[in-house]
């Protein structure tokens, strides 16, 4: 995002700056001030436009951070929970707003085979990608990858650290 | 896609080294109350030369990890014969020993030679006798090799010491990537050596039916891949890179073709690939997850687990009616099949009362019996000759492999001096 609001910053100056030139020549001074004035108030509309357009983002970021990357996930099921709903949501309306690519990790608790829990971690994964997909986000941004139980946060057993391990994480391309 | 099946560079990730492995020794936990005791003397050693290992131990430590024989201790012993005429039968019944093993160790040139006598010490007869001879580098070969030799001539059944091991060992780096490694040792676990080493996850290590060759699935590009590698050279090949899933390699039984799991299409179904030409055939085709399979040693049709009724079961696909049927019917979790070499015995993970556990069904009665009671019990592997299963479990909070034999009676532990360990793979028998 950030090179892209530089970008139409940069359009904006080239802008006004070839009004300048253009009046440079004209024959009354009135005219040439009329022009400066609304070239200045165009810039100020954009500029007010973009801190606007900035600070939304920001609070579409701020709500994602708060919700976190990480969604989890009941035993053997890849079925959103309410929560992890919620926690997507906020991630979908930001994906709205910036262009970023996103990659979706699966992953499950120790319990069951390994390959099993593969293909259960890319359920995982895809189920998170399907419901942003039919929320209005390009399939073409997001990438999966299903690490089975080969990639715990939690070491060691018990529901408290399966519980953490059952989960799909967001993370940048 | 040239490049997806060129040779990778050996030397790049599949380093041979001993150093940091993860040593793995054998702990015997329960013994079958039929074994039969055996009094095994330390072979004579005649000549400079010879290796530092005490190979009359080794073939003690194969024997006692059957379960079906009892080594006496050598301080029990009241004599240490190495030939026929220093044999007193009465000094072998008086330890209750049934049988006796004696043997010599020379050097024939560049090789080793170990020539070994059997005694049946109740009938007072000699039951066999026989030589081994190799390099001295491969000393601990020949002395499962004359473990074999026992084990057939006193049980019927061929031994399977002299195998080797696959498995994949972790070390965790806290904070940090895990440090992930192929490691293949003997069946005794002497002798590992890293076959590859990878801060990527790696997994479901299988043989190639001649027992020269592994292949495996990587994570080591960032995505999984399955690979084979030749053993003697180091030779590695891609076989995949397939979106989604590539997962959960089996060798058929001629060798020819790889059944393999890959979700490209959408979910988990199961493929074979032609080796020879890459030609992918998708056999099981269906919604759910279809993933593990397995070849019946016919090479007629495959085991594999599937969630398709809810819950994962095994299922049978015949190749040459194309059709599905559930193998598994008591449980709600039975998954990963590995099937015994005379295609009676199928080993699976099996859920009961909350734990995994590994679990036997004979296909000819249908009778499902555990062969566990621990809790995580997974990723079962029977030796070539039927007789154990290696499986992986927790223990102490770290995986390690623990063995069971396939009637239950005997149990042993494989546990590693560090890190976690887990998958093992019996070889196939290997040719001399």
């Amino acid at each position: 995002m950030k090179h892209l609001s530089t970008a139409s910053k940069t359009v904006a100056l080239l802008f006004s700056a070839a009004l300048l030139v253009a009046c440079s020549g004209s024959d009354t001074k009135e005219q040439d001030e009329a022009a400066a004035a609304a070239a200045a108030a165009a810039a100020a509309a954009h500029s007010a436009q973009q801190a606007e357009d900035a600070a939304q983002l920001a609070r579409l970021e701020e709500a994602a951070a708060q919700v976190g990357n990480v969604f989890y996930f009941e035993y053997d099921s890849s079925t959103l929970t309410p929560e992890a709903l919620n926690a997507v949501n906020a991630h979908i309306a930001l994906l709205h707003r910036n262009t970023e690519n996103i990659r979706l990790e699966g992953h499950t608790d120790e319990r069951g085979t390994r390959e099993y829990n593969m293909a259960l971690g890319e359920r995982r994964a895809n189920s998170v990608r399907d419901y942003m997909v039919a929320n209005g986000i390009s399939s073409m941004r997001i990438e999966t990858i299903s690490y089975g139980e080969e990639r715990p946060v939690a070491y060691g057993s018990g529901e408290a650290n399966w519980a953490e391990n059952r989960r799909v994480e967001l993370k940048p391309q | 896609m040239k490049r997806l099946f060129a040779v990778l560079a050996a030397t790049l990730l599949a380093v041979i080294a001993t150093g940091a492995t993860a040593q793995i020794s054998i702990v015997i936990d329960e013994g079958n109350r039929d074994a039969t005791p055996i009094a095994i003397v330390p072979f004579a050693r005649q000549g400079a030369g010879l290796p530092a290992e005490d190979l009359a131990e080794i073939v003690d430590g194969d024997l006692a990890r059957s379960g079906q024989f009892l080594p006496i201790a050598r301080e029990d012993m009241l004599g240490r014969p190495s030939v026929e005429s220093e044999v007193f039968y009465r000094d072998w019944r008086a330890i209750n020993a049934r049988y006796l093993l004696i043997g010599r160790e020379s050097m024939s040139g560049p090789q080793l030679r170990v020539d070994y006598e059997l005694f049946d010490v109740t009938s007072q007869r000699k039951v066999f006798s026989g030589y081994e001879a190799g390099p001295v580098s491969e000393a601990r070969m020949l002395a499962h090799r004359v473990a074999d030799e026992i084990y057939e001539h006193l049980t019927g059944v061929r031994g399977a010491f002299a195998t080797k091991l696959l498995y994949i060992s972790v070390t965790r780096v806290p904070g940090g990537k895990d440090y992930s490694r192929l490691t293949m040792s003997d069946s005794d676990g002497a002798r590992p050596i890293v076959l590859l080493e990878t801060q990527e996850p790696l997994l479901a290590p299988t043989w190639s039916p001649d027992g020269k060759e592994v292949a495996y699935v990587s994570f080591e590009t960032g995505r999984p891949a399955i690979y084979r590698q030749e053993l003697a050279t180091g030779r590695r090949q891609q076989l995949t890179n397939f979106k989604g899933l590539n997962g959960a390699p089996a060798w058929s039984p001629d060798g020819k073709t790889m059944a393999m799991t890959l979700s490209k299409d959408g979910n988990p179904d199961i493929y074979l690939m032609d080796l020879a030409t890459k030609q992918l055939t998708q056999v099981v085709r269906h919604y759910a997850i279809d993933t593990e399979p397995t070849w019946m040693p016919d090479g007629q049709s495959l085991l594999f687990t599937s969630d398709r009724g809810g819950k994962p079961q095994i299922y049978r696909y015949d190749l040459r009616t194309g059709k599905t049927e559930r193998v598994t019917h008591e449980g709600n979790y039975n998954a990963r099949a590995r099937v015994s070499q005379d295609g009676r015995s199928v080993v699976m993970v099996h859920q009961q009362d909350g734990r995994f556990q590994i679990a036997v069904l004979d296909l000819v009665t249908n009778r499902l019996t555990p062969l566990t009671s621990t809790e995580l019990d997974e990723s079962p592997s029977i030796a070539p000759n039927g007789s154990m299963v290696l499986y992986a479990t927790k223990y102490a909070e770290r995986g390690i492999l623990a063995a069971v034999a396939v009637d239950g009676d005997a149990k042993f532990r494989l546990p590693a001096r560090e890190g976690d360990v887990r998958e093992p793979a019996w070889s196939p028998y290997l040719s001399r």
